[in-house]
Parts: structure tokens; C-alpha cells; sequence
């Protein structure tokens, strides 16, 4: 029981991070790592995170996923979740997440959002 | 009918899976529901990590331990360091408050363990350990028989 980190780079300082299996303290430090050197290697702006395959997920993925939300701040750009299972969705809720990261259905609308669909 | 389990094992973040994974498989026998079982599994993970991070900071030499109870319907769940302890259990309940912001933890674990359980007591003693002791009684459980 693992984490894969898929990385998929868009035009216009696009990442498209796709997370399956299951993100906990142990899988995050992965995340942090790839994501927050993707981010700077390449100058990206926005990160879009899929979590359609995520089957768990603890509080360590509200701190890496608003690790990278504040990271993002600072170069002025912007993060954007979707597919979130009600799960994983009552934990965004709890912590208050929802009201500061943009949530969207699909992988689609958010890249329509960006204007690269 | 009652039915007991413990477990013990090193604070290796490798063992949170193996942790949430076994307690939500003994729990299986009372039929909870799906929503149930990831609250469960959820809350086994938050507890767990609080033990390795915080208790022991990260040193693996340490052991963590579990036991769940089952009573009737009802889930005891008690995981248990012997590391430094928790200096301010009220303001470590508090959401987002975190002591180690460094390592991007949410400050969160409390807040979700009350939120998934019916009750939460914490008890803690400096450098001697911490206990997280959490109840919740499963909606449509059978109970469990011989």
C-alpha cells in the first residue's frame, strides 16, 4: 500500500499532479519533494491536483497540500483540486481548506478554468 | 460479547498503513459501514503519526501501541507512546495549532479524532508517554458472537 506521484507538465506554468493510492505522513514527504522541486525547477504558477485515485488520505495531505497552496502564494499563483471523494472532501471541510483552495470536478473543467482546454 | 487485540510496534512511519489496516481488519466482525471503517482507519493514522512525530520526534527507536476493545457495538481504541509527552493537551486540541509547522503538519489530528469518534480522553505525562484513549459506538453493528 503506497503513493504513485504522477507529474504531467501543461503550457502556461501548468502541473498537473495525479495522486493514486494513499497519502499519509509516510507518502507525503514524497509529495513535498517531487512537487515543491517541479515547482521551482520549472517556474510553475499553477498546480492542479487530481485526486480521483486517492482511496485514503489523513491530515498529512491537508499540511502538503497546503504546504504547496502557500508555496504557490509566493509566485503569485494558484492551486486547484478536483475529483475529491466525500472522504477526502469532509477533511478539506474540517480543516477549512475549501474556502481558500479552488475545488472543481474534473481534470477538464479545471484546465478550461486555466484556459488550456 | 467482548473481543480484545494489541499491537506493538516501531514508531517507522512505514507502520502507519500496517497500523490502520489491521485495526480496521479486527473491526471488520461488527459489520461497520464503509464511512465508518475510513473514520476509523482515519483516526488510527492521525493517532499514530501524533505518536511518531511528536512522542518519540521521529527517533524509530521507540514502540508504539494498540489496543482495541470490542463491546457489543462499541469501538475502544487506545494507542499509546512512552516518549516526551504533550506539554498542553488543550492547546494541542485546538484545529490547526501545531508545534512543528516546520514539517508541514496541519495541526489537525486532534480536530479529526473528536470529529470521527464519540469520545476522545488524552492523558499525558512529560517523558513519560501519552495515551489517546477514543469510543465510538458503530451504527448498525451486529454484535459479535462465539
Amino acid at each position: 500500500m503506497s503513493l504513485q506521484i504522477n507529474l504531467e507538465y501543461k503550457e502556461k506554468q501548468i502541473l498537473i499532479v495525479r495522486l493514486s493510492g494513499e497519502l499519509d505522513h509516510h507518502t507525503a514527504d514524497d509529495v513535498r519533494e517531487q512537487v515543491s522541486t517541479a515547482i521551482e525547477k520549472n517556474k510553475i504558477r499553477y498546480v492542479l491536483m487530481n485526486l480521483e485515485d486517492l482511496h485514503f488520505m489523513d491530515s498529512s495531505g491537508l499540511g502538503v497540500i497546503l504546504g504547496r497552496y502557500k508555496q504557490l502564494k509566493q509566485v503569485d499563483g494558484e492551486m486547484i483540486v478536483c475529483s475529491v471523494s466525500p472522504a477526502v472532501e469532509r477533511l478539506f471541510k474540517m480543516s477549512g481548506l475549501f474556502k481558500i483552495i479552488r475545488f472543481v470536478q474534473s481534470e477538464n473543467e479545471a484546465l478550461q478554468r486555466l484556459g488550456v482546454a | 460479547m467482548k473481543n480484545e487485540m494489541h499491537l506493538k510496534f516501531r514508531a517507522l512511519s512505514q507502520n502507519e498503513s500496517f497500523a490502520r489496516v489491521t485495526v480496521a481488519s479486527f473491526i471488520a466482525q461488527l459489520d461497520p459501514t464503509m464511512d465508518e471503517l475510513t473514520e476509523i482507519k482515519t483516526v488510527v493514522s492521525e493517532a499514530v503519526t501524533n505518536a511518531i512525530i511528536h512522542g518519540y520526534e521521529s527517533d524509530s527507536d521507540g514502540y508504539v501501541y494498540i489496543t482495541v476493545r470490542l463491546d457489543g457495538s462499541t469501538v475502544e481504541l487506545e494507542v499509546r507512546d512512552e516518549g516526551i509527552g504533550i506539554q498542553n493537551i488543550e492547546k494541542a486540541k485546538q484545529p490547526l495549532y501545531t508545534t512543528k509547522p516546520e514539517l508541514e503538519r496541519s495541526g489537525m489530528g486532534f480536530t479529526i479524532m473528536e470529529n470521527f469518534m464519540d469520545e476522545m480522553i488524552i492523558e499525558s505525562r512529560p517523558n513519560e508517554g501519552t495515551v489517546v484513549r477514543l469510543k465510538k459506538k458503530l451504527s448498525n453493528a451486529k454484535a459479535v458472537y462465539n
